[in-house]
């Protein structure tokens, strides 16, 4: 494998970094933060417009037949921004579930944000506990209604349409409501990282779309899950890479005792483990971005390793930048727990890293 | 087979501040000093040997790379035993030892460039070695989990042990592919890139816990060595010999110092 990006990545990821910085000025992420919608709504059309909701969708679906190495170089910049929008749920958690259903990918290759409903109030909470899920699908003449209680929805409030796990009497499969629709009440619970808050979907006889039908669920799900782990790995290096930079600039002008406070090693130390920490995640970040792309046999266990090393390097990097920052990195006016806040958030989903050791440990000590 | 006569009693991570001492006479240079830590000296014939040719300049502007024949008259090598005990590395003591002026590498009072070139070999080719210490390591670390028994059940089934054994692939993995990053930047720019910076940090932390954690599985029986310890005492030189490992070669608090200064550009600690 190769860890090189090309002229084009390099092209991408510059023109995302620009747009980001256009688009997120200093204060603008704790504006939109705090806002009713949490996000710029135009925000997500613009990168459509762009090309960068659909890279990694083959030509005959309107996309430009890249990868998804190309759609984690533009996470892995948002995140850096901190961008609040369904980026990431739509193109990791929603599109890949809409292969067969062009009108709903044309819906979010024109801008509309879309999520997966997968988890439920009394689980599951993690993928493999999926066989919980108790929403019912049932057949209404020739289509389809579902009822029941999905929870923790990445985004739900800044899309219009979710992919939703339920059960029919084949089994597992995924169906599309629309967030609007009829017999769908869809609430944003109180969430701590403001800028992806978390929804409940109550389901009731509300008419979906179904997309994929229980023989093929259990593989999509699968693949959703693998992209969406590696795409948040990578997201959770930019995070952690901002937090390093503001870390690390802030500790070269700060000065105490007449001394820039990154000259006493004591807070340098700190400042450097944190680079490690996140240049070691990035290296597992890439390798499990390759494997999924690469459709490798070790994908499953290099995006468990990804995201369990990423998250906690994301959490780390933002504690010591905190922590080097003194009083005013405690401060609700710098930007700093923001960062935090999405830290932790990609740290939990889909289970803590103690959940996704396991899954190592599976590999390494029951076969 | 070649030593390294580098570090000194008072010279260790202030490698420049280096007291043995060489004094030109006629077509040679006479050296006295002591040198320490030196690998292989009881059996090698030669040595890289740095030395103070002026003591008046600059630190790192007095410093002479000598190749010098261990054979010589006035050298004596006695062994140091490490907390292993196991011999390993030499004291290397310097009375008047005669070396030929034709045997200086470099140029006199050059001899710094000269030594960080050797470090910065040293250091940029070790991360694919320390993957391959590693990935041994973490092997044997399997295979002492799925064979001992802990709390009435084999380690291997034990949460918490499952939970850091994982922890200690996932790091030796994270050591393997910053490696392949590492060398992707050399190739496409002829430089090591940052990454390489951090490999010997991060083997050198990840193999203590990981030799820890060993004898944290073999629980009441880890205080048996030799033959009467589990493996034959192996885990228990593993461990031992793993504290040396933030210590030679660059300590961690001076890789540490490096990074944050040079890849970093943090200011300055001193």
């Amino acid at each position: 494998m190769d860890f090189a990006f090309s002229e084009e990545q390099q092209m991408l990821r510059d023109a995302v970094a620009s747009r980001a910085g256009d688009r997120l000025p200093e204060g603008k992420v704790a504006e939109l933060a705090t806002s009713d919608a949490g996000w710029d709504p135009g925000s997500l059309a613009e990168m459509a417009e762009l090309g960068w909701v659909t890279l990694s969708w083959p030509e005959e679906a309107g996309g430009s037949g890249m990868g998804f190495l190309e759609e984690t170089v533009v996470i892995e910049e948002l995140g850096k921004a901190l961008y609040p929008g369904p980026y990431l749920s739509s193109v990791a958690l929603a599109a890949p579930a809409l292969r067969r259903s062009p009108e709903l990918l044309g819906r979010i290759a024109a801008g509309e944000g879309a999520t997966l409903a997968w988890a439920e109030p009394e689980g599951p909470w993690t993928f493999e506990d999926l066989e919980s899920v108790g929403t019912k699908a049932a057949q209404n003449g020739g289509g389809w209604t579902l009822t029941g209680v999905k929870d923790l929805v990445p985004d739900l409030g800044a899309c219009s349409f979710a992919v939703v796990v339920a059960r029919s009497p084949e089994g597992l499969g995924l169906w599309a409501v629309d967030v609007a629709g009829a017999g769908v009440e869809a609430s944003v619970l109180p969430t701590v990282d403001a800028t992806r808050r978390l929804g409940r979907l109550t389901l009731t006889d509300a008419p979906a779309q179904l997309v994929v039908a229980p023989d093929a669920a259990g593989d999509v799900l699968r693949g959703v899950r693998l992209r969406t782990l590696a795409a948040l790995a990578i997201e959770a290096v930019g995070v952690a890479s901002t937090a390093v930079d503001l870390a690390r600039s802030y500790v070269s002008e700060r000065k105490q005792f007449e001394k820039p406070i990154g000259a006493y090693q004591a807070v340098s130390h700190q400042v450097t483990d944190s680079y490690m920490a996140v240049e070691l995640a990035r290296s597992l970040a890439y390798w499990a971005a390759w494997c999924v792309d690469q459709h490798d046999p070790q994908a499953p266990v290099a995006v468990a390793a990804a995201k369990a090393s990423a998250g906690e390097a994301a959490v780390f990097a933002c504690e010591r930048a905190i922590q080097v920052h003194g009083g005013i990195g405690f401060t609700w006016e710098h930007v700093l727990h923001r960062y935090y806040k999405r830290a932790q958030w990609i740290a939990t989903f889909e289970g803590a890293g103690s959940h996704h050791r396991e899954i190592v440990a599976q590999r390494l000590l029951d076969a | 087979m070649w030593c390294q006569g580098f570090s000194e009693p008072g010279s260790g991570s202030d490698l420049a501040s280096l007291r043995t001492r060489a004094e030109r006479d006629g077509d040679d240079f006479v050296v006295n000093g002591q040198k320490v830590w030196s690998s292989f000296a009881h059996i090698a014939q030669h040595c890289i040997l740095m030395v103070r040719t002026d003591a008046s300049a600059p630190k790192h502007q007095g410093i002479t790379y000598l190749l010098a024949d261990m054979d010589a008259p006035g050298v004596e090598v006695r062994p140091l035993r490490p907390i292993t005990g196991d011999p390993e590395f030499n004291e290397i003591f310097f009375s008047d030892v005669r070396v030929p002026a034709a045997n200086v590498l470099g140029e006199v009072n050059g001899g710094w460039g000269v030594a960080m070139t050797t470090l910065m070999h040293e250091r940029g080719t070790l991360g694919f070695a320390l993957t391959a210490r590693l990935e041994v390591a973490v092997k044997n670390l399997v295979a002492l989990a799925k064979e001992t028994r802990t709390n009435g059940r084999l380690a291997s089934d034990d949460p918490v042990f499952r939970d850091r054994i994982a922890r200690q692939w996932i790091e030796l993995q994270e050591l393997r592919f910053t490696n392949y990053r590492a060398l992707t930047g050399l190739v496409k720019t002829g430089v090591p890139g940052p990454e390489g910076s951090i490999a010997k940090l991060h083997w050198s932390e990840s193999n203590q816990r990981l030799t820890k954690l060993a004898l944290e599985i073999l629980g009441p029986r880890a205080p048996m060595e030799g033959a009467e310890g589990p493996w034959n005492g192996y885990w228990q030189y593993q461990q031992l010999r793993s504290r040396g490992n933030t210590i030679e070669a660059g300590t961690s608090e001076v890789l540490r110092n490096i990074i944050s200064e040079r890849v970093l550009g943090l200011p300055r600690s001193r």
